[in-house]
């Protein structure tokens, strides 16, 4: 037991400068905003910049057009790059998501093992890999076998990156579903791989499109890999296993030409890819997450009428 | 199959058929090395309710959780002996653990409504996993359940709405028609009014009264009150042994053992 005459010791310890207190809070909220806006500037610079040095570009023709000859007075548009990407996104989202999610669930539900814990660390490993070994790999496995750079091997060479990120992501927002949720599954007498796919996925559904839509934001903008397996065009797709074009390729391409003309496409064509992962961000979120967003809303709506 | 009828002395001293569900047989169980439940037997009558009760870390959740084969999930846990649901071994290898887990209700000491699901889906759920298609028949249930768990009145305007958006006592009488809805045989409950108020503690001790008709249930709490309000048996376990098992009114009013008089008294607990 403490007693009165301890009690009253103990109290002489406590700090009673209110005022000095109430200055620190101040300045810790201050530093803490301090750095968001340091961290926020580089991103509105980029944009503004990217912008106001594009925005010259920015046509119907541009978007649609396939490139025109280098240098000539008709400088075309970056139709090809644009569906390029877009196409190399949906199949490499196609391999790299349902993949990467079965692994996460491996690695959170069934990977508490000496296996488990062997692939979540050659798992890191491959996130942390250079891109360009990537591609590198993918040129020896598949455009050296095959013959040609082809759609198929920037999708494979992408879906490769996209993986452990989707691995690791899916993982951690599985592992946030409380236990206790799996428990009443369980007690419902449901199958365990049924437990993770209808109560677990569910409840872990922010966090999983976030990780799918940090790889595909990754992907999006990765140039190295594509140098080995696509190999760049200046067509729109004539097939799956022939070259293709992709807007960071055409970005690359454009900016190193010693054209005006050229420089100004390549502006536009990052503001166009940034533009383009934006939308499918924004857009994977509504779909997916309405619900919740309406939630939110009508949670907001009680607020305000209380 | 196993004689599961047998004859025990009732307070009269007659004798009467009493009729075992669950049957569990010196069962011991430990997890991360610490020994939770030594050598428990303990017999559940059918249409009545068990409690057990004991202090806190006394092995009572740790052998509740054995009855439905709950424990084995835990991590580095262990067990040995039997439990015998309709004289059917659960643990057998031929028993598939799932399939019990449908017959062995269980809630939770929190309300845990599977939090993405509406109101309608989280009773519905253990239904709809575990193969019924018919549309009519998973209506008719999660009525029927979320009645039996006095909850329909209060649900049946907003059945889509989120399970999360109702109070905690409501939710817990969700996860209660939640359990139902498989229709189980057993019901195991741990301590399941301990996150409640009084009236909601009140209203799910009426539910229990009224689903001992139907059920074997057997109960955990920390509350003595509750457990001479609700049980017919009581258990009371202490240190990982069942110290005492009787009628609920003779281990309240005459225990036989020492600890067990301390306990009921509230000189320790």
């Amino acid at each position: 037991m403490i007693t009165v005459e301890q009690r009253t010791e103990f109290r002489k310890h406590f700090r009673y400068n209110v005022g000095r207190r109430l200055v620190l809070d101040k300045v810790v909220k201050c530093m803490v905003f301090l750095c968001v806006v340091v961290a926020i500037v580089p991103l509105v610079a980029i944009l503004v910049n990217v912008f106001s040095n594009g925005a010259a570009a920015l046509s119907w023709n541009f978007l649609t057009q396939i490139p025109g000859a280098v240098g000539s007075d008709d400088p075309g548009g970056i139709g090809p790059a644009i569906q390029g990407t877009l196409v190399l996104i949906g199949l490499s989202s196609l391999i790299g998501v349902p993949v990467g999610v079965m692994g996460g669930i491996f690695l959170s539900e069934y990977g508490n093992n000496r296996y488990g814990r062997t692939v979540r660390f050659f798992n890191d490993v491959l996130a942390e890999f250079p891109t360009i070994v990537i591609g590198v790999f993918t040129f020896v496995l598949i455009v050296l076998t095959i013959g040609n750079f082809s759609v198929w091997a920037g999708s494979f060479a992408l879906s490769i990156i996209m993986l452990p990120i989707i691995m690791r992501t899916t993982e951690e927002s599985l592992k946030l579903v409380p236990v206790t949720y799996r428990e009443a599954g369980y007690a419902l007498g449901i199958r365990r791989w049924r437990v993770v796919f209808t109560i677990v996925l569910s409840g872990a559904k922010s966090g999983l499109v976030t990780g799918i839509l940090l790889a595909v934001a990754r992907i999006a903008g990765e140039t190295a890999p594509l140098v080995f397996t696509i190999l760049g065009s200046s067509q729109f797709i004539q097939g799956l296993d022939g070259p293709v074009d992709a807007l960071p390729l055409r970005i690359w391409r454009l900016s190193s030409l010693p054209y005006d003309s050229s420089v100004v496409q390549g502006w536009g064509a990052a503001f166009v890819l940034i533009i383009l992962v934006l939308s499918i961000n924004i857009g994977v979120r509504y779909l997916f997450l309405r619900r919740k967003g309406q939630a939110m809303l009508k949670f907001k709506k009680l607020g305000s009428m209380s | 199959m196993m004689e599961t009828m047998t004859k025990i002395p009732l307070k009269d001293n007659s004798t009467e058929d009493v009729k075992y569900k669950l049957i569990a047989e010196n069962i011991s169980a430990s997890y991360d090395g610490i020994i939770a439940v030594k050598n428990v037997s303990m017999k559940f009558r059918d249409r009545a309710v068990t409690a057990l009760i004991g202090p806190s870390g006394c092995g009572k959740t740790t052998f509740l959780r054995c009855l439905n084969r709950m424990h084995e999930l835990t991590k580095n846990a262990t067990l040995t002996g039997r439990v015998l649901l309709d004289g059917e071994d659960l643990y057998s290898n031929k028993v598939d653990p799932i399939i019990n887990r449908r017959k062995i209700g269980m809630v939770f000491q929190k309300p845990n409504p599977f939090p993405t699901m509406s109101i309608y889906d989280n009773v519905a759920c253990g239904l709809k996993l575990n193969g019924v298609k018919d549309k009519k028949i998973i209506d008719e249930v999660v009525e029927g359940c979320l009645k039996m768990a006095s909850l329909w009145d209060e649900v049946k305007e907003k059945l889509k709405n989120p399970g999360m958006s109702l109070s905690g006592g409501q939710q817990q009488r969700l996860c209660i028609a939640r359990a139902l809805a498989i229709q189980p045989e057993v019901l195991l409950m741990d301590e399941p009014a301990s996150a409640l108020d009084p009236i909601a503690t009140q209203k799910i001790e009426e539910m229990i009264q009224e689903l001992k008709k139907e059920y074997t249930i057997i109960i955990v709490t920390h509350n003595m009150q509750q457990a001479t309000r609700v049980s017919d048996y009581t258990g009371f376990m202490y240190l990982g042994d069942l110290v005492e098992f009787g009628e609920t009114k003779q281990i309240f009013e005459n225990p036989r053992n020492e600890i067990t008089a301390k306990y009921v008294q509230g000189q320790f607990g």
